[in-house]
Formats: C-alpha cells, sequence, structure tokens
C-alpha cells in the first residue's frame, strides 16, 4: 500500500487514513448491497400484503382450507394448490435425492478424475436448460409413458400394497401429480448431484485414508466417514432443490393436469401454486379474484420461508450430532 | 475523433425529436390476444397508409386490457368479452365498445374407431363438461349419431386452464345450453370446471385431446383451420348440425344484429337462423367516449372508419370472420358518438 502522508506509528487511525485504505469504504459498500437485499425481500412481502388485503379481509384464515376456486360466485380457498405444490415438491424429492446423492457418491469418490469432470460439466448444463423444455419433455415423453407403461406397472404392483397402495389407483390419463414429480425430479437433480460432488471433493484425504487405515472397505468408508462429513452441505444442496420444486410453473402447469381439487392418488390431476398464478393472472379482471391470486403468492412465500426455516433447524440440530468439528 | 462523433450523436438526436414533434400521433393500446394477429395487421397496414399515426397494442389480455384502460395507461383497450355493468361503473369515463371481428370455438375430440365428424346436441355438450355424461356411447351422443358405433369408453373432459376469451365463449354457450350449467358454474374467461383436465392454450388442449383416448376439448376455429385439427358439428338453435366456418360465424352475427343493444356489448351465441354457427362471439374495442387530445381523437376515429371497411377485406385471409353489413352500419353511426 502507498501512503503519501507518513503513517502514526502505533496507535488508531484517523478517519481520513481509514478511509484513504479503503477499509470503511468497502465496509459502507458491502453492508449496503446486504442491507439491500433485505430491503428488496421486505418490499416484495410487503407489496404482496398490501394487493392481497382485499381476499385477507374476505376470507381470513379461510382461505388456507376451503377447496373451491370459483372466479365466477368468488369462493377462493388456497387448500388444493397447497396440497399440489407439497405433493409434487415432496415426491419429486423422494424420486431426486436417492438418485443424486448416489450419483454425486459416484462422481466424486468413485469414477476417475476426468470422466467425473466432463460428465459435471454436462450435468450443469442440464442445470441451465429452461424449465419450458423440461415441460416439452414431460408433454412428449413422460406423459405418454405415464400413461401406458410406468402408471399400470405402478397400479399392478405397488397398487396392491396394504398401507401405500392407496396412492397408486385410479384413473390413469398421463398428466397427474406423479408426472409432474417425475419431471421435477429430472429438473432438480443437477443441482443435487452438482452441489453434492462439489461439497464431497472437499472432504479430506486424510478422512478417507483414516477409514481404510482402520480396515474399512472402500463402500463403509464412503458411506460411514466421507458423507456424514459432507452432511450439512449435501442437506444444503436438497434444500436449494427444494426450493425450485416448489417454485417451478412452465414445467409443472404442462403436466399436471391443472384441476384444482385434492385427491389421494398420484396419477389423479392437481394444481400447484405457481401455475395457477401463471394461468390466470393475465386475464383476471375482478379486483377480489386479482387480490386472491396475490394472496396465493403470499403463500406460497410463507410456504417456501417455513421450509426454509426447517432446514435451518435441521442442519444446525445434525451439526450437533456429528460431521465436520464446529 | 471523439467531438466530431459528439456532434453527430447530437444532430441525430435533435433530428429524432425533431421528426417525432412533427405531427406523429402515437397511440397505445392493449388487450385481448385472440384478435392479436388481425390488430397487428391492420395496425401496420394503416401506418403504411397514414405514416404519421403510429398505433402501438401489446397482447397482454383481455383482463389487462380493461385495467390499463381503466387506470388511463392506454388510450384504448381491446376485450374478448364485453365489460360488465361492475367494470364499467368503475370507469371515470364512459366507455364505448366497437365490434372488431368474430372467433368461434369448436369441439374436437379423439375416439377410437371414429374418423368422420360427430354431431353434438347442445344438450350433449352440456352434460359432458358438467359430467353427468360419461360414456361415449351415451344415449344423447348416440340419438344425434345414428349410424356411428361409438365405443363404450369414459369421456376425459379437457378444457382450458389459462384465462381465455375462448373459454368465455364456451361457457357463454353452455350457460344458454343449459340452466344447470348456468346456476352451477357460469360463463368467464376463467370458471370452476366441475370435470375435466386444463391444458394452457389452445396448444394445450389440442396436445391432450390428441394425446389422451376418448378425449374431448374446444379449441378457436382460427387455430383448428390453420393447424387441420379435426372437429365435430354442433347443433344450432334452429336445430342444424354446422361445422363451423366463416360463413356460419357471420350469418350468427347477422342473426343477432336485429335485437343487437345500442352498446354492441352482445353476446351472440346461440343465435337465431339455419346457418347461424351457435358457438361465435364479436370480440371488442373498448374507446373512451371522450378524448381530449384532438389529434389522438380524429386519429382513432379515422381508424375506426377504416378498419370497417378497408380493414374487414383482411380478415378472411388470416381466418377471421368479417363482420355483416347491418353491425357494420350500426358501428359507422356509433363512431360519431366518440367526442
Amino acid at each position: 500500500m502507498d501512503h503519501a502522508a507518513p503513517r502514526h506509528a502505533g496507535g488508531p487511525r484517523s478517519f481520513v487514513e481509514r478511509l484513504r485504505d479503503g477499509d470503511e469504504i468497502a465496509h459502507v459498500v458491502t453492508l449496503t448491497f446486504a442491507a439491500l437485499i433485505l430491503l428488496i425481500t421486505s418490499m416484495l412481502v410487503y407489496e404482496l400484503w398490501v394487493n392481497s388485503h382485499l381476499s385477507r379481509a374476505q376470507f381470513g384464515w379461510n382461505f388456507f382450507w376451503t377447496q373451491t376456486w370459483d372466479p365466477i360466485f368468488e369462493h377462493y380457498g388456497a387448500a388444493p394448490f397447497i396440497y399440489g405444490t407439497l405433493v409434487t415438491s415432496i415426491v419429486s424429492l423422494i424420486i431426486a435425492v436417492p438418485l443424486g446423492l448416489a450419483a454425486a457418491v459416484y462422481l466424486a469418490e468413485l469414477a476417475p478424475r476426468n470422466l467425473s469432470d466432463s460428465i459435471a460439466f454436462l450435468i450443469d448444463l442440464l442445470a441451465a436448460v429452461p424449465s419450458v423444455i423440461y415441460g416439452l419433455l414431460g408433454i412428449f415423453v413422460v406423459v405418454p409413458a405415464v400413461r401406458t407403461t410406468i402408471g399400470p406397472i405402478l397400479i399392478n404392483t405397488v397398487g396392491n400394497v396394504p398401507v401405500i397402495g392407496r396412492f397408486f389407483k385410479g384413473p390413469n390419463y398421463g398428466v397427474g401429480f406423479l408426472t409432474a414429480s417425475i419431471v421435477l425430479a429430472i429438473m432438480i437433480v443437477p443441482f443435487i448431484i452438482s452441489v453434492s460432488r462439489e461439497v464431497l471433493l472437499t472432504v479430506p484425504r486424510e478422512q478417507r485414508e483414516a477409514a481404510l487405515g482402520l480396515g474399512a472397505t472402500r463402500w463403509e468408508a464412503t458411506w460411514k466417514v466421507v458423507v456424514p462429513w459432507a452432511r450439512t452441505g449435501i442437506m444444503g444442496s436438497i434444500f436449494l432443490a427444494l426450493a425450485r420444486a416448489l417454485g417451478e410453473t412452465m414445467a409443472v402447469t404442462m403436466v399436471i393436469g391443472n384441476d384444482p381439487k385434492i385427491r389421494e392418488s398420484l396419477f389423479a390431476s392437481g394444481y400447484t401454486i405457481a401455475a395457477v398464478i401463471a394461468n390466470e393472472f393475465t386475464e383476471a379482471t375482478g379486483d377480489l379474484y386479482l387480490s386472491a391470486l396475490i394472496e396465493l403468492g403470499l403463500v406460497l412465500f410463507l410456504m417456501t420461508f417455513i421450509l426454509n426455516g426447517l432446514a435451518r433447524i435441521l442442519i444446525v440440530a445434525t451439526e450437533r450430532g456429528g460431521g465436520r468439528p464446529t | 475523433m471523439r467531438k466530431s462523433l459528439l456532434v453527430a450523436f447530437l444532430i441525430l438526436g435533435l433530428a429524432a425529436t425533431a421528426g417525432a414533434q412533427s405531427g406523429t400521433v402515437l397511440l397505445n393500446a392493449a388487450g385481448a390476444t385472440f384478435p392479436y394477429p388481425i390488430y397487428s395487421k391492420w395496425f401496420d397496414v394503416y401506418h403504411t397508409a397514414h405514416p404519421n399515426v403510429q398505433i402501438n397494442y401489446q397482447s397482454i389480455g383481455s383482463g389487462g386490457g380493461i385495467r390499463q384502460l381503466l387506470a388511463g395507461t392506454v388510450d384504448f383497450g381491446a376485450s374478448d368479452g364485453p365489460m360488465s355493468d361492475e367494470q364499467l361503473g368503475q370507469a371515470k369515463f364512459k366507455i364505448l365498445h366497437f365490434p372488431t371481428v368474430l372467433g368461434a370455438v369448436v369441439p374436437t375430440y379423439n375416439v377410437a374407431g371414429i374418423t368422420g365428424d360427430l354431431n353434438f346436441t347442445q344438450k350433449a355438450l352440456a352434460g359432458i363438461y358438467l359430467g353427468t355424461i360419461t360414456k361415449w356411447n351415451d344415449p344423447e351422443i348416440a340419438k344425434a349419431n345414428p349410424g356411428v358405433s361409438l365405443p363404450n369408453a369414459d369421456i376425459v373432459v379437457v378444457h382450458r386452464s389459462d384465462g381465455s376469451g375462448t373459454s368465455y365463449i364456451w361457457t357463454d354457450f353452455l350457460s344458454k345450453a343449459s340452466a344447470d350449467w348456468k346456476s352451477k358454474v357460469g360463463n368467464g374467461t376463467s370458471v370452476n370446471w366441475p370435470v375435466g383436465l386444463g391444458g394452457k392454450g389452445n396448444e394445450g388442449v389440442t396436445g391432450l385431446v390428441k394425446q389422451t383416448p376418448g378425449s374431448i376439448g374446444y379449441v378457436e376455429l382460427i387455430y383448428a383451420l390453420s393447424n387441420n385439427i379435426p372437429y365435430g358439428k354442433v347443433q344450432n338453435a334452429a336445430g342444424k348440425f354446422l361445422k363451423a366456418d366463416l360463413a356460419g360465424v357471420t350469418a350468427a352475427a347477422a342473426g343477432a344484429a336485429k335485437d343487437m343493444p345500442e352498446d354492441f356489448r352482445v353476446s351472440i351465441t346461440n343465435a337465431p337462423g339455419a346457418t347461424a354457427y351457435p358457438i361465435s362471439s364479436f370480440t371488442w374495442l373498448l374507446i373512451p367516449a371522450q378524448i381530449s387530445d384532438a389529434t389522438k381523437r380524429d386519429a382513432i376515429k379515422d381508424f375506426l372508419k377504416w378498419m370497417l371497411a378497408d380493414g374487414q377485406g383482411f380478415n378472411e385471409s388470416l381466418s377471421y370472420a368479417k363482420l355483416p353489413k347491418p353491425v357494420i352500419e350500426k358501428e359507422k353511426k356509433a363512431i360519431s358518438l366518440v367526442q
């Protein structure tokens, strides 16, 4: 660092000197940007809150469990959409997490480094594909597959199992919760793989070597030592994937059937919050109608907030249990 | 070098602003997506004929068009459905409706073994969409199609998931076809459909119908014609089964012209007349009755006159039906109400 003026030996630096050093400016600038993000988020919530006041005043808490969505008679309820959003997100995670984690473990631990790098590059490209393309993939590939192949197989096998069988019964038209979950799973798997792989690669070699040195097999070393070490990062990737699944609009609306009803069967058609807002917002004419749609947006924001909060709690709780020493 | 570049930019800038001030009229409009192709064509052709008038149209949807008009951010709006009394009451100024083109909605289906056109009675369509008629070989459908062997398959109903003028026309027709539908569901751009899957846009509905055996859906006539999608015949008020075409749609408007209210806010579904196609509708331009800016007012009035005369000549090439003569005459008189 060059200074024209001489520094005081020891002792506190003057304001001008701190300014010239750049510390103050860096401090102020970075603080402003961080505050800006919070400010934008609060403005978003504020706008959602204010613009949904008509609907909140009219329906109150009943909005959360009313099952009708009727723009003509002006009865609005969020229940079918909350149900659809939760079901598609959870089922897509059930499909994507084992797949993604297994792939990440393979790429980080077992594959030769160049293969791992090139496949990881391709997977990162997958994460960048626009969701409409996944929607088209859904319509032309997944929907017929579920209607003609996957659906009948599941109905005949899992459909007869006592407890979970009820989710695999009923008419199967190809579009529905299961198809939407499959398409979502395809979309979120790249996030899980790419972040988990990065995190697994940062696990220190000493950990692996120590485990192998103590007589563990390759698999035991990976599963019992390496993966738990990277647990926080992996869970972070899962919650990132969940966040994407909750908000996904276009791909879901093309394959879910867009029917605001709560039904048990995974083959039934349903609706999600993001899909209904995308479908009905531009043509919504009445003030109450618009307000109800905005309130749905507020509900989605709340759901994301709560789920992320739970994620934080889960991470903190398991951090105490093991993994990287804090 | 830098200085001369700066001077050049300044001159360009001045020239641009000077050009803008020399009598160009810029009109902003927004609204319905259904007539967007014909409106683009009209505004383009009109601009070539009148280079000082520039009309900028954003197809953000009928709902958006009405909202922007009420907020005063556009000079005029466009909507597939007429504004309700409530909406007109909310406006700070009087709004006039001018029908521009006609559209129609057709039923499209995918039934195993059926290649020809199926006939649908009004009760059949209402029953199918209410969920009371669930099989293809139901007597209501079978009696209209003697000699056709309909399978004992489930009917999969497909409707629009997005709010749209097409749904408005379809539900308006069903409300007239069935008192049950009118009381349980009603008509609008988005309704609480009793049964069925929702597809986004005409493309979504067509995609679902093509892929799902035993399904029935509804699409715009123009979409069906330009994409060669097979569609069925619908029974009109006179009892005849008609396959939709541009002439039938114009006949529907002509049939309804006699009893048309002065403000043109009328539904022409189920219009009287032997050749009238029952599932037709106008689409309207929403013009404020009082326009303070004289140049804008004259430009709008001139455009409306042009639209009713030369403009109609472009309709058929884009598969929109023309307005019938009685309606055109009525509208020409109504232009004088814009002041």
